[in-house]
């Protein structure tokens, strides 16, 4: 178990440098927004156009890093909706045997599979092509957009992050299974989650 | 054809899954990944069907409907974290407690307020909850009465504008969250004037069960209390009505709305001298979090959808829908009573992700129009209120009772909840009744 703590613990150093990296890009995302709202309105009184596509498209390049880089935090928090009138009055082990048949049966593949079928257009967006060569990464389609590559390639760092906590989440609930679980510090969700 | 029953199975495994307290998310992505590999052996669908996968998650991506979540909430927590929704509800507190029963009004306008610059239930319960619970008891408030309407104003958050959950369905039904947002404003008035029409009415036939503040417990008055509403009520009601007004009056998309009112929210905060890092800093981590969260169920429902929809599922279920007996009403009245019974044992954001997709193919073929469809979603908004407040699992009563003071008993919150979801049903009927309570500021507002 020991090596396998050092494996857990660089993991959540990971997702949590990452989320932290996700709130930063909140108040940017904000500033962003409401820059784009004035220099909308102030151009349509000047007669000038002050915004332009790179503004409005780095709102959702922003918003995609907020969540994308997220993916492995939340679960490393247990962030998370759960259905929870019976499961809340079980013991930690049954709660622990639950997670644990969850995250390897239905979380881990669902990772493998997400990270292969955006595998093939995250590549072919870097300019990819079927006979081995490599041609112009993707733009966007509107007339001075930011590049698309970068921003598809997050969604295979959001699904490894997640990937990489599922495996270090599957550690540790094998731990609470034998006992073991003083090794790590481990997140208790009994609050209930205050979202809306 | 003819992979029905595998569709029908997978939703089955999936409510126990959900059940069994496993992550939501999670649930709709494993039994989609157990179901698609099944179907995909058994030749229901090919497997290039699974590019579509990415083609989904991209455009979420790049969706400025979804975009908005990030700014609401942002303001939502920026209002409570900087002790603007305290000072509002202190002041109103003040203004109506000479009143019979005006404490409890106090909690109906300030629920209002509170809603429609948060649209977070959570925050609003629980700030009210703190704050004037304990005022209500000093003063020998009912306490089925003093927690019933902080829980049913403070749960008015998701139905007001702006608020999460209308961004939610909007994206899920398909329509424009504009007139989401423009058509549920009326349905939110209705709501809260019979929540304070039911107070008047309680302190009017028996005024000990709602007392007014007696003459010592009022801290300000005349002047200074003047200057205390100009100061701490004027502002927010201000912002709210700039965000929701440049949305009404078609100046601003709603996420357009939701960046100022974010930036607006820090100007208060900063003239309300309680702007400082620690706030940024919380109301970045309450809207990262809520975000991913949102955007891990969307990922992992649009995974499960497809392969429902691969499976033959979702074609199965419309016509089922659409066969009903009653037709057009027949469908209204069952899927209003499907979204009430699952109300009772989950959230809102499960209902979203799970049966108004459902809902939305059998809709269309009825014949429901782009408005037609704003009023069904803005029916399921109010009827999602019910399920907030329905005890024993709704989340508005745990948010309170984590704030609650230890005389208050778990008994009389589930109690005081019961007149207030018999309103619902009103509003609910009266919503459904009249469309044109949805519908008719849409017109108005030329969206």
């Amino acid at each position: 178990m020991k090596g396998l703590k050092k494996v857990v613990d660089v993991i959540d150093m990971i997702s949590e440098f990452f989320g932290w990296l996700a709130q930063m890009v909140v108040p940017v995302l904000i500033l962003v927004g409401f820059g784009n709202v004035v220099l909308r309105y102030v151009g349509q009184y000047a007669g000038l156009k002050l915004t332009s596509n790179v503004i409005i498209e780095l709102q959702w390049y922003l918003y995609t890093l907020v969540f994308l880089w997220g993916f492995g935090y939340i679960l490393k928090n247990s962030i998370n909706v759960r259905v929870d009138f019976w499961f809340a009055n079980q013991s930690d082990r049954r709660k622990a045997w639950i997670d644990l048949i969850g995250h390897v049966l239905a979380l881990l593949p669902f990772c493998i599979l997400a990270l292969y079928v955006v595998w093939g257009p995250v590549l072919r967006s870097w300019g990819w092509q079927p006979n081995g060569t490599w041609g112009t990464w993707e733009m966007s389609p509107d007339p001075d957009g930011l590049p698309r590559a970068p921003i598809k390639s997050m969604v295979l760092v959001g699904f490894g992050l997640l990937f990489l906590q599922t495996i270090a989440e599957i550690i540790k609930l094998v731990a609470i299974l034998r006992g073991q679980q003083e090794l790590f510090q481990l997140q208790k969700s009994d609050a209930p989650l205050r979202v809306e | 054809m003819g992979f029905e029953w595998l569709a029908i199975i997978m939703f089955v495994l999936f409510l126990l899954l959900i059940l069994s307290g496993y992550p939501v998310a999670f649930s709709f992505a494993g039994t989609a990944i157990i179901f698609g590999s099944i179907g995909l052996a058994m030749g229901a669908f090919p497997i290039g069907r699974m590019g579509l996968l990415q083609n989904r998650w991209f455009g979420s991506m790049s969706d400025f409907t979804l975009l908005a979540i990030p700014f609401f909430v942002f303001m939502g927590a920026v209002f409570e974290k900087s002790g603007l929704a305290e000072r509002l509800l202190n002041t109103i507190g003040l203004l109506m407690g000479p009143l019979r029963g005006g404490l409890a009004l106090a909690v109906v306008i300030v629920g209002t307020l509170l809603a429609a610059a948060t649209g977070v239930v959570a925050a609003t319960v629980i700030v009210m909850g703190l704050i004037s619970l304990p005022i209500m008891l000093k003063y020998g408030y009912d306490h089925k009465l003093a927690t019933g309407i902080i829980i049913a104003s403070g749960t008015m958050a998701q139905l007001l504008p702006p608020s999460l959950v209308l961004v939610v369905l909007s994206d899920q039904v398909g329509i424009s969250v504009g007139k989401l947002f423009v058509g549920a404003i009326i349905p939110g008035i209705i709501l809260s004037g019979l929540y304070a029409l039911y107070v008047l009415v309680i302190a009017f036939f028996y005024p000990e069960k709602a007392p007014a503040l007696p003459p010592e417990a009022r801290t300000l008055k005349g002047m200074a209390l003047a200057r205390e509403t100009a100061v701490a009520v004027l502002p927010p009601v201000l912002l709210i009505f700039s965000v929701l007004g440049s949305i009404f009056f078609g100046i601003a998309t709603p996420t357009e709305a939701g960046a100022v009112g974010a930036a607006g929210a820090c100007v208060l905060a900063v003239f309300n001298r309680r702007f400082n890092w620690q706030i940024i800093r919380e109301s970045s981590r309450a809207t990262a979090n809520i975000t991913a969260l949102v955007l891990m169920i969307l990922f992992c429902s649009t995974f499960f959808g497809l392969v429902f929809d691969q499976l033959g599922g979702q074609r199965y279920l419309t016509e089922l829908l659409v066969n009903l007996p009653g037709g057009f009403w027949g469908f209204v009245i069952v899927s209003n009573i499907i979204v009430f019974l699952l109300g009772i044992n989950l959230e809102f954001l499960e209902i979203s992700f799970i049966v108004m997709p459902l809902f939305v193919p059998a809709a269309k073929l009825l014949g429901f129009l782009e408005n037609d469809l704003v009023w069904f979603s803005v029916m399921m908004a109010v009827n999602l209120n019910m399920a907030f407040i329905s005890p024993p699992v709704g989340f508005s009563l745990f948010y309170l009772q984590s704030v609650a003071p230890p005389e208050v008993k778990t008994r009389d919150i589930h109690l005081g909840a019961l007149p207030f979801m018999a309103l619902q049903t009103i509003a609910l009927l009266i919503v459904m009744i009249f469309p044109s309570t949805v519908t008719w500021l849409i017109e108005a507002s030329g969206l």
